[in-house]
């Protein structure tokens, strides 16, 4: 069972061997994290944050966090089908530990750091502890990410820097039953410019847990695009906390791409620190058989004139179910806000289901808010005009389910990572590889 | 070419062809003219597989074949085309994949090579400058946000790609200006072949000035109660669909007494 008192024992038996076990900081944070688990467990559907999404089926599974070497080449085709002609800078980490030899930093500019949390922690822990986040951020999901985490990604842009290429980073989770706790730390400092892409993959059948958060600053007028395309295998769980702060005229995108895992969540927030500033938050998700995706966000605009621009769509298909609740907080004082959002689900079977619930707090003046939520089916009348000019049935409904998601898709840049996502939705659908570009 | 045989459709138990008949031969152009709700549509939307649509009873012979037997691509691929009164926007899909993808459906059926994206857009955009549509229609959504006049020319411009056996225009001239219409009946008229056959479905004569149909048949009540040459047409505008009305009920009182 993977219940909380597994988790507890685990810490135990680890505390001392975990990165940064020295800083009494970070030891004293991990103590206090791992008793608020202790305290909280597993979130229920008791708490309103949790009310469409049961964390049953994860707590009667079995979890390690031991290493079980897959095979080592079978990793290294994984890794390198997921790379294909692809250059930038790779890192990867195999059931949450650093596996150096899959990946391929590439030559880096000046002011820029690129490695482990591991290793940063080691080596600059005062940065690390500046952007690490504390046991309370979040749910008790993300603080037990906290206590156990032994790595992640960890990525520094100092003032004015731009990394034209990607920053690839690829979680495979190789073994059966294992859990991993990956924390991936961004900085992005005033000006600098750089794309991060969290690829998150697994193996057919195996049931694994992923318990991921990335922590994210930008500083005043940088930019940060961060993109996430999870395609587990279609039996794991996935639990992902997203924290952005923004400073004063910084951008940020989020694309979350989630087509795999048994049950996917995704808890993203971002708080705006700063004025002028504004993030894109993009998703397209699926899920078909009995599985389930989860977005929630929350949009803190805690300064004015900050724009936040909100656009979620989901395929549905057999019992696939999808939540989105999307919480937009306009604090007092935060004039001039522009925040827009939309959830728009697809329901390509009659017990398909798609749960949707804007959230709107607003304590501001002159505000423009707008949300809207819509959940449709296939257009019988679009696929008879699709196949009355001898387009097939497959073909026709391909079209339109791919259509639907273009719109997010189409937001996701670079180009190379727009096509990778792209390629993937394509690939859930039958014949769909051959579907070529609609636009 | 096609052969109609006392069909019976009907739609949600509502009866609305009530044992239509009609032969049409290749080379030939015919217009079905009739009131609202006298079955214009339905007719078209069966021969092309509208599922919505329960045929009751009777045949219909395409090319040798039973019609109603066929999937709806099939009809599509083996030549049959109908362009729609009401032409359905498509967001995200571009028309040039749109039209890319009708036109190499139906040449894979004919064994004939794909349509490559280059050979593909140097036929397009010649069709394209016929029926008067500008190259950004290629780029934009299927039909969306297009005028009404700009759907019916984006009909015609994938009957003319697709090069049909028989098309079947669906009231193509509703909504139209008469500058519209001039294109619209132009590119018709560039179909016409002794090989191709033409059903015109129309409420208007005006239409049928452009494109002169060697017969006529006015449909009422779900079945065609009146056929002759363009001259019916004529008189039809002339004194009105009342007088449909009547020659049905006429029709009605006949068939009741026999």
């Amino acid at each position: 069972m993977s219940a909380v008192q597994t988790w507890l024992d685990d810490f135990a038996g680890r505390q001392q061997q975990l990165p940064g076990a020295t800083l009494p900081w970070l030891h004293a944070m991990r103590k206090r994290a791992i008793d608020r688990f202790a305290a909280e467990g597993w979130p229920s559907q008791r708490e309103e944050d949790w009310r469409h999404t049961s964390l049953a089926p994860l707590q009667q599974a079995t979890f390690n966090t031991q290493v079980v070497s897959a095979s080592a080449q079978q990793i290294a085709d994984q890794v390198k089908a997921l790379r294909g002609e692809e250059n930038g800078h790779w890192l990867v980490f195999v059931d949450g530990r650093y596996e150096p030899s899959l990946g391929q930093l590439g030559s880096l500019p000046a002011g820029v750091r690129l490695g482990t949390l591991a290793d940063a922690l080691s080596h600059e822990a005062d940065l690390v502890q500046e952007v690490f986040g504390n046991e309370t951020d979040g749910s008790s999901v993300a603080a037990l990410n906290l206590a156990l985490t032994c790595d992640g990604a960890y990525l520094h842009l100092a003032r004015g820097v731009a990394l034209e290429e990607s920053v690839n980073i690829v979680f495979v989770a190789s073994g059966d039953q294992i859990a991993a706790f990956p924390r991936n730390l961004y900085v992005a400092e005033s000006g600098a410019h750089g794309n991060v892409v969290e690829h998150y993959v697994g193996r057919d059948g195996n049931v694994s847990l992923t318990n991921t958060v990335s922590r994210m600053h930008v500083a005043a007028d940088a930019r940060l695009v961060h993109t996430r395309l999870q395609q587990e295998a279609h039996e794991s769980f996935h639990l992902a906390a997203i924290d952005v702060e923004q400073d004063g005229k910084s951008y940020f995108a989020s694309n979350s791409v989630s087509l795999g895992a048994r049950i996917a969540r995704h808890d993203i927030a971002t708080r705006f620190d700063g004025e002028r500033a504004e993030n894109l938050l993009n998703g397209v998700y699926f899920a078909d058989g009995q599985r389930h995706v989860d977005h929630h966000t929350l949009i803190g605009h805690a300064q004015p004139n900050c724009v936040s621009n909100e656009l979620y769509r989901g395929i549905l298909a057999d019992r696939g179910r999808g939540v989105f609740r999307g919480r937009i907080l306009v604090a007092p004082g935060a004039d001039g806000t522009d925040a827009i959002q939309r959830n728009d689900s697809l329901l390509l079977s009659k017990l398909a289901r798609s749960d949707s619930r804007p959230e709107l707090e607003i304590y501001a003046e002159d505000v423009r808010c707008t949300h809207g939520a819509t959940v449709g089916q296939l257009s019988d009348e679009s696929l008879f005009y699709l196949m009355a000019r001898g387009l097939d049935k497959t073909h026709a409904r391909n079209v339109l389910v791919y259509a639907f998601v273009l719109e997010g898709l189409s937001r996701i840049e670079p180009e190379g990572v727009r096509r990778r996502a792209s390629n993937a939705v394509r690939a859930l659908m039958p014949g769909g590889s051959m579907l070529g570009e609609l636009a | 070419m096609l052969n109609i045989k006392d069909l019976h459709a009907s739609i949600e138990d509502k009866r609305i062809l009530n044992g239509l008949s009609l032969q049409v031969n290749a080379g030939e152009v015919h217009a079905i003219m009739g009131p609202n709700g006298s079955g214009k549509s339905t007719l078209s939307q069966v021969l092309a597989g509208r599922e919505e649509f329960n045929v009751d009873s009777g045949e219909v012979e395409w090319m040798g074949q039973n019609l109603l037997e066929m999937a709806i691509e099939e009809r599509a691929r083996s030549g049959l085309f109908l362009a729609f009164q009401y032409p359905i926007e498509i967001p995200g899909v571009s028309n040039a994949y749109f039209l890319r993808a009708a036109v190499n459906a139906v040449r894979r059926h004919q064994g004939l090579p794909e349509l490559d994206a280059m050979d593909f857009l140097k036929r397009v955009k010649e069709e394209m400058k016929a029926v008067g549509m500008k190259e950004e229609f290629l780029y934009r959504s299927v039909n969306e946000g297009f005028s009404g006049g700009e759907k019916k020319r984006n009909e015609v411009l994938q009957m003319t790609l697709l090069e049909p056996k028989l098309a079947i225009l669906d009231e193509t001239d509703s909504g139209l200006d008469i500058d519209a219409l001039r294109v619209v009946a132009d590119g018709v008229n560039r179909m016409r072949s002794p090989d191709r056959a033409l059903i015109v479905i129309t409420h208007y004569q005006r239409l049928l000035d452009y494109i002169v149909p060697d017969y006529v048949h006015v449909l009422s009540g779900g079945r065609i109660i009146r056929s002759g040459d363009f001259s019916l047409a004529q008189e039809l505008e002339e004194r009105g669909y009342g007088w449909v009305k009547e020659l049905e009920a006429e029709q009605q009182k006949q068939g009741a007494r026999a």
